[in-house]
């Protein structure tokens, strides 16, 4: 990548408009989930709803790596992933709202965000069950001769489930273009990641797999997620080969809105303890430093996307309902080829 | 008309399919090295290579869904389980994903894919290797089950489900494999959804379908000997069910015998009978019975596995005593 670094000897790695980009994509996320947040609370929002804040530095750094023409799918915690692939705010907010513009015509709902002109193969709520279907998509790719990757995001848990050594083995074994990021928010509901996995570094579970490449890394900071995906998409892309990322990183609410953001399974101290290492505030904090930023800057930012989180929320508000007939429709296709 | 096994008929339909469209694969256990387990794929892997026909691990949780994902992004994938007892482990693809991509996403991703295998009870492989799964699959939206009971039928109803866009499950009969009948030497398609009156007759109507058809045949054979006539009519989809026709012959008969492979509760045969009520109340002259598997797991002992299993004088059995012959 082209950079045009200032000569600063912390100067952080691109240029400051793409860091500006991930900072915004960041922080957008943020927001809007916050805003999410205040819908539920308000009824708008109904069901299981997972946020996804603390974690936004792995969708932004995994994402910003991708071409158009890649392929992305990933679980019910997705509304991040889906905002950094380019989704649009209106359209998710409707989803969620259960509205007739949203995403996924309001059929789907918060774990169910589907799009398909960007590739976005969707929000999946059976734990473990969409990492096989990555390795379809990427025998697809191979089948067709492309190069492109997908990219499947999924819980630590997930590495738990007899689904993902199926899938790896497989994409392992006829060399499939397949990313598998783990994020390790250190917790699936209340299970503690090493109540769970008989493992401690996650990443080795390539060691499975002959050959697999698998690396752990920092996913509070955006610039190590990039780099580590950087890697392995020269992997999957170049060589048609799986590769395994453990993005190591931290839920900063609840499990799902249901759940209180500490008390039981975690204590408040460790919680302020992850909150030190904000993946937003770090990456303020770094481009403030680096002088990309001034705190003008940021709240002009701030403005601008609080207005486009209230536009989306304003949006789906004015967006009707699904008309009665939708029940029915797109059970089947009408159309045989 | 060349005289063919169901088996042929099966292979015929793969290798005319792929060589129609090159977006459908074969993926399995067993299905290209090997040949398939039950022979179904043979000589495909010579004819279309490795890509095309595909030896899977012992996984079926894994590749079927591998399926699910080629199929979101335009292949046409037939997965073959090595019979539908193992593909429990693979449930969570074929309902959850499968069946419900295109709903959840608002109609943004079609599931062009068939789900393929031998279904129901062969001979002595007792509880595990003999279960029928007509119900279980029928039971859910999203899904289309067509369940083959002749080799033109296997033929014509593989094709469909290949060229349908939709998630079709194709239920074949492990013990119907070797049965031979009459397949047109030029193309055709058997529509999904359309019942066949296989047997005519005024008495009585069996309503049944997949390997039961042979069974209610013989029975249709064994009844006319004493002056009974009834019409069969073959389901050969069970979703989604072909209610007129099922309407139609028991308004003519008055009479019906439902006939299935698997267990009573919550079968095939009692969304047929609820049917029959609700269209035909005032048409029938006796109470419509039914004829399954008895409530147990199969036995392994032939003789238990007999009794065990709906057969011919149960079945006509059955049809005597909605006459009120017995
Ligand atoms: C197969 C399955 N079992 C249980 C659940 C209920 N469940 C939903 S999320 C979850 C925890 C998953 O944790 P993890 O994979 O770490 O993802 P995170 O929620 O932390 O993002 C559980 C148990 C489920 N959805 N699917
Ligand atoms: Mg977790």
């Amino acid at each position: 990548m082209a950079s045009k670094k200032r000569p600063d000897p912390r100067a952080l790695p691109g240029d400051p408009v793409l860091r500006r980009a991930l900072f915004h994509s960041m922080l957008l996320q943020r927001r809007f989930e916050e805003k999410v947040g205040e819908a539920y609370a308000l009824g708008k929002i109904g069901g299981f709803c997972h946020l996804y804040i603390g974690q936004e530095a792995v969708s932004t750094g995994v994402l910003s790596m991708l071409r158009p023409d890649d392929y992305v799918i990933t679980t019910y915690r997705d509304h991040g992933q889906a905002l950094a692939r380019g989704m649009t705010p209106r359209g998710i907010m409707a989803e969620l709202f259960g509205r007739i513009d949203g995403c996924s015509r309001g059929k789907g709902g918060s774990m169910h965000l589907f799009d398909r002109n960007l590739n976005f193969l969707g929000g999946h709520g059976i734990v473990g069950g969409h990492v096989p279907v990555a390795a379809g998509v990427g025998f697809a790719i191979k089948y067709r001769g492309g190069d492109q990757v997908i990219v499947c995001f999924m819980g630590e848990s997930v590495v738990n489930t007899g689904a993902f050594h199926e899938a790896l083995n497989m994409a392992a074994l006829w060399k499939l273009p397949c990313l598998f990021v783990i994020e390790n928010n250190k917790y699936g509901m209340g299970t503690a990641v090493e109540r769970a996995a008989a493992i401690k570094d996650l990443d080795r579970r390539a060691d499975a797999y002959q050959g697999m490449h698998g690396e752990h890394v920092d996913g509070q900071d955006v610039f190590a997620v990039r780099e580590a995906t950087e890697r392995a998409l020269e992997i999957c892309r170049k060589e048609s080969r799986p590769a395994l990322l453990e993005i190591r990183t931290y839920r900063f609410m609840g499990h799902s809105m249901s759940d209180a953001v500490s008390g039981t399974y975690r204590t408040k101290a460790e919680l302020d303890e992850q909150l030190k290492r904000d993946p937003v505030w770090m990456m303020k904090a770094r481009m403030l430093e680096a002088g990309d930023l001034s705190e003008a800057d940021v709240q002009e930012m701030e403005r601008e996307i609080k207005t486009i989180c209230q536009d989306a929320w304003d949006f789906a508000d004015a967006s009707p309902e699904p008309p009665a007939e939708a029940l029915y429709e797109d059970v089947l296709v009408d159309t045989v080829s | 008309m060349a005289i063919i096994t169901y088996r042929e008929a099966l292979n015929q339909a793969l290798r005319e399919e792929m060589g129609r469209d090159d977006r459908v694969f074969l993926m399995g256990e067993e299905v290209g090295v090997y040949n398939g387990a039950y022979k179904v794929s043979k000589g495909l892997l010579d004819e279309f290579g490795e890509m095309r026909v595909v030896d899977t691990p012992i996984t079926e949780l894994g590749f079927a869904g591998v399926g699910v994902g080629a199929a979101m992004v335009g292949l046409r994938p037939v997965i073959e389980f090595m019979t539908w007892n193992f593909a429990l482990l693979a449930i969570d693809q074929v309902v959850n994903a499968a069946a419900k991509m295109l709903y959840m996403s608002g109609g943004q991703y079609p599931m062009p894919m068939v789900f393929r295998g031998p279904n129901g009870a062969a001979l002595q492989l007792s509880a595990q290797h003999s279960q029928a799964f007509e119900s279980w699959l029928a039971h859910i939206p999203g899904l289309k089950v067509v369940t083959p009971g002749t080799p033109y039928d296997a033929k014509g109803l593989l094709k469909a489900a290949i060229r349908d866009d939709n998630p079709v499950i194709v239920l074949e009969g492990e013990m119907l494999y070797n049965t031979k009948g009459e397949v047109p030497e030029t193309e055709y398609l058997v529509p999904i959804g359309k019942a066949d009156l296989k047997r005519e007759g005024g008495d009585c109507s069996i309503i049944t379908n997949g390997k039961m058809v042979l069974v209610a045949m013989n029975a249709a054979d064994q009844l006319a000997k004493d002056g009974i006539r009834v019409d069969v009519v073959d389901l050969r989809t069970v979703r989604p069910m072909d209610v007129e026709a099922i309407v139609t012959s028991v308004r003519k008969t008055n009479r019906a015998v439902v006939l299935e492979e698997g267990w009573e509760i919550a079968g095939i045969g009692a969304q047929v009978v609820d049917y029959i009520q609700r269209e035909c109340f005032d048409h029938l002259d006796a109470p419509v019975l039914r004829v399954h598997q008895e409530d147990v797991p199969m036995p392994y002992a032939k003789g238990l596995e007999k009794r065990a299993k709906p057969d011919l004088q149960k079945t006509i059995a059955a049809v005597r005593k909605v006459m009120y012959l017995d």
